[in-house]
């Protein structure tokens, strides 16, 4: 029983799995924009545009086509990793992919180092010391920021932050002349800035990303709190913590590398599945914080009931998934040795 | 011989919301260097916990009065920083539950490591193996498997490789509560063979809690019977088997099954409840051999030979018992003074 072995063929066995899991996928956003009310022509002209004008243009980009044709096509240009055009403003998806991409990667980043900080110090510190005034806060804390939906927390810092305390700037992603002189790289303005020494732009692009990434981050974290504190709390009641301590292993030991430790596994997992939520809360924190990234844009194409650019980003978020769980499973096989098997 | 561990009157007891639970009462006990007792009794009448207080291993809100007295120290009044340094190369605990007493996420060898660094961090990690491997051998576990995860193992390997987790410190006391409760008899047999070296290979004193008579007849030197938090009687095993004094005792012994068995005799009655026991001998309620002395009065610990103990009124002292008090007690009398 080889352990090299086991985690390689573990690692074929998942990696094959994705193939059926993404077309699954990509079938389904096809399909559920069809079904979806409006017309992305006439929608992209206005809604005013006479009935030839709307034919020509639908029969120009082929969508008077039967559906299962388009869906041919579509699956074609996917396998040749074409995303297509956006049927409103004629913008090819890749690129929205990659320069809006860049900006919700930028968020959502330090959106989890804020949930992971958040969420680990307070939800151990609860689990540990159970009904304590500490726990009691740490507990209130996560419920309230889990319940209230992440626009209002925006809303709530741009008004004290932004615009009481003055602080921070309360809407996009830097200011006008930052956005004006930095080259871009990587198009995530953070690499950029440090890419070339940029520091004073680096300063305004932090300042930028206080208010958003925060917000994100806490109520990601307040999922967090909950399921750490909860685990701690069974983990402490484990058979083999009596038996280390048993053994005389040091308290501070028993907790950190036994408790702790083990605690976290199970969350490893929920954080993978909870990317799909920050996701979606990016889509609202972007549109809060007029932030360019994936998710307001998203939103925008909706409304014009763009096919193209919808597709592609549901695509694009949906991979991220995919590839988060993958990441998520390779990690538990590593820290779990009975997952192997 | 001399003894290694001394318990006297020690009391243990936790606060439930129904009163407290006195779980241990006045315990007196000892306990010589490399050999064996084993404390027997129901379940429920205190001998695990009595096995977890002697090591300062109790749950949260439970309180302790009394002495246990370890190479002279009481470990009742010291520190838990202290008691925490003997637990391990002094104190070694086994439990009923192999299969969960290992921490899954962690190889064989990671425990033991752990294990020996936190009190010897002089070894040098090839000797942290090479004892590692030494013991986890006389176990019978090959150093091959070292490198393993608990979940590769059965419970039996599971439970030698506890038993050599607690062993590689060379603690002078082992407390094996239960160890092969949950193991099929071809692994307990194994096991209690372990057990029963232990002083040949360990020189190590155990401290067997079971509730299984057969074995303290097989590995013990000397039994003390648990009733109701208290020794119902102590002495060397042969000699208690031979000559139960106390009804409890007695009964007991009846109660095992053998080839021979033709009637299942039992106990009538269930284990009393440790929050309010039974006035008197706690065991009066289900004692074939009641007086009329027994509900009234505490019995008093006697020595019926040198080397025993029992704490039954029929063994005295005559001049604690008042007139008539010798007397059978019939048993609607009984359910008057449980009334009472």
């Amino acid at each position: 029983m080889n352990q090299g072995s086991s985690l390689k063929r573990y690692a074929i066995t998942r990696l094959a799995l994705v193939v059926p899991m993404v077309f699954i996928l990509l079938t389904l956003v096809f399909l559920l924009m069809r079904v979806a009310p409006g017309n992305p022509v006439s929608a992209s002209l206005g809604g005013h545009a006479p009935p030839s004008v709307i034919k020509a243009i639908s029969h120009q980009l082929g969508y008077d086509k039967p559906v299962y044709v388009q869906y041919g096509h579509y699956l074609g240009q996917i396998i040749r990793g074409n995303f297509g055009t956006t049927i409103s403003d004629r913008r090819s998806v890749g690129s929205i992919i990659l320069v809006n991409g860049a900006a919700t990667l930028e968020l959502t980043f330090f959106a989890m180092i804020v949930a992971v900080v958040v969420g680990m110090l307070i939800g151990l510190l609860s689990g540990r010391y159970r009904d304590s005034p500490l726990d009691a806060g740490g507990r209130l804390f996560g419920i309230v920021v889990y319940a209230t939906p992440v626009f209002f927390l925006g809303l709530l810092a741009q008004l004290i932050f932004g615009v009481w305390l003055g602080w921070l700037p309360i809407s996009d992603q830097a200011s006008p002349i930052t956005q004006a002189l930095l080259q871009t790289h990587t198009n995530i303005f953070f690499l950029d800035a440090i890419i070339d020494r940029n520091w004073s732009a680096l300063w305004d692009i932090t300042q930028h990303l206080i208010l958003p990434a925060t917000t994100l981050g806490i109520v990601y974290g307040g999922v967090f709190i909950r399921l750490i504190r909860v685990n701690v709390i069974r983990t402490m009641k484990e058979d083999y913590i009596e038996a280390a301590r048993a053994r005389g292993i040091k308290e501070r030991s028993v907790v950190y590398h036994h408790a702790f430790r083990n605690a976290l596994v199970p969350v490893i997992t929920v954080v993978g599945l909870q990317l799909a939520l920050l996701l979606g809360g990016a889509i609202l924190t972007e549109t809060t914080f007029n932030w360019p990234g994936l998710g307001h844009e998203l939103y925008i194409y909706l409304q014009n009931r763009d096919y193209a650019a919808v597709q592609g980003i549901v695509v694009v978020f949906a991979l991220v998934v995919v590839a988060a769980s993958i990441v998520i499973d390779f990690a538990n096989a590593f820290i779990d040795p009975r997952v192997r098997y | 011989m001399t003894a290694i561990l001394e318990v006297r009157d020690l009391r243990l007891w936790y606060g439930t919301a129904r009163g407290s639970v006195r779980a241990v009462d006045r315990v007196s006990l000892e306990i010589d260097a490399g050999s064996v007792l084993g404390l027997v009794g129901e379940s429920g009448c205190g001998k695990s916990t009595l096995g977890r207080g002697i090591l300062g291993l109790l749950p949260e809100g439970a309180r302790a009065d009394g002495e246990v007295l370890y190479k002279g120290r009481n470990l009742v009044t010291m520190s838990p920083r202290e008691l925490r340094r003997l637990r391990g190369p002094d104190l070694g605990l086994i439990f009923q539950e192999p299969m969960t007493r290992l921490n899954p996420l962690l190889r064989i060898e990671d425990h033991f490591r752990e294990t020996i660094e936190q009190h010897d961090s002089k070894l040098t990690p090839k000797d942290v193996r090479r004892r590692s491997l030494d013991t986890l051998g006389r176990m019978g576990i090959p150093p091959t498997r070292f490198r393993q995860y608990p979940h590769e193992f059965s419970g039996g390997m599971r439970q030698r490789i506890m038993i050599a987790l607690a062993l590689v410190l060379r603690p002078s006391l082992l407390v094996a509560d239960e160890p092969t409760t949950s193991l099929d008899v071809i692994v307990e047999a194994q096991i209690l063979r372990i057990l029963a070296d232990l002083k040949e290979n360990f020189d190590t004193a155990l401290l067997l809690i079971t509730h299984n008579l057969g074995i303290v007849a097989e590995a013990c030197d000397r039994v003390a019977v648990m009733y109701a938090g208290q020794i119902a009687e102590e002495g060397p095993a042969r000699d208690v088997f031979a000559d139960p004094k106390h009804p409890y005792t007695r009964e007991l012994l009846r109660s095992t099954i053998s080839l021979d068995t033709k009637v299942l005799h039992s106990i009538p009655g269930a284990p009393p409840n440790l929050i309010s026991p039974p006035s008197g001998c706690h065991f009066h309620p289900r004692c074939p051999d009641v007086m009329r002395v027994c509900p009234a009065h505490d019995p008093i610990e006697t020595q019926p030979d040198p080397d025993r103990r029992v704490l039954c009124w029929l063994h005295g002292p005559e001049r604690e018992i008042p007139d008539g008090g010798t007397a059978p007690l019939e048993r609607e009398q009984i359910a008057v003074a449980e009334e009472a």
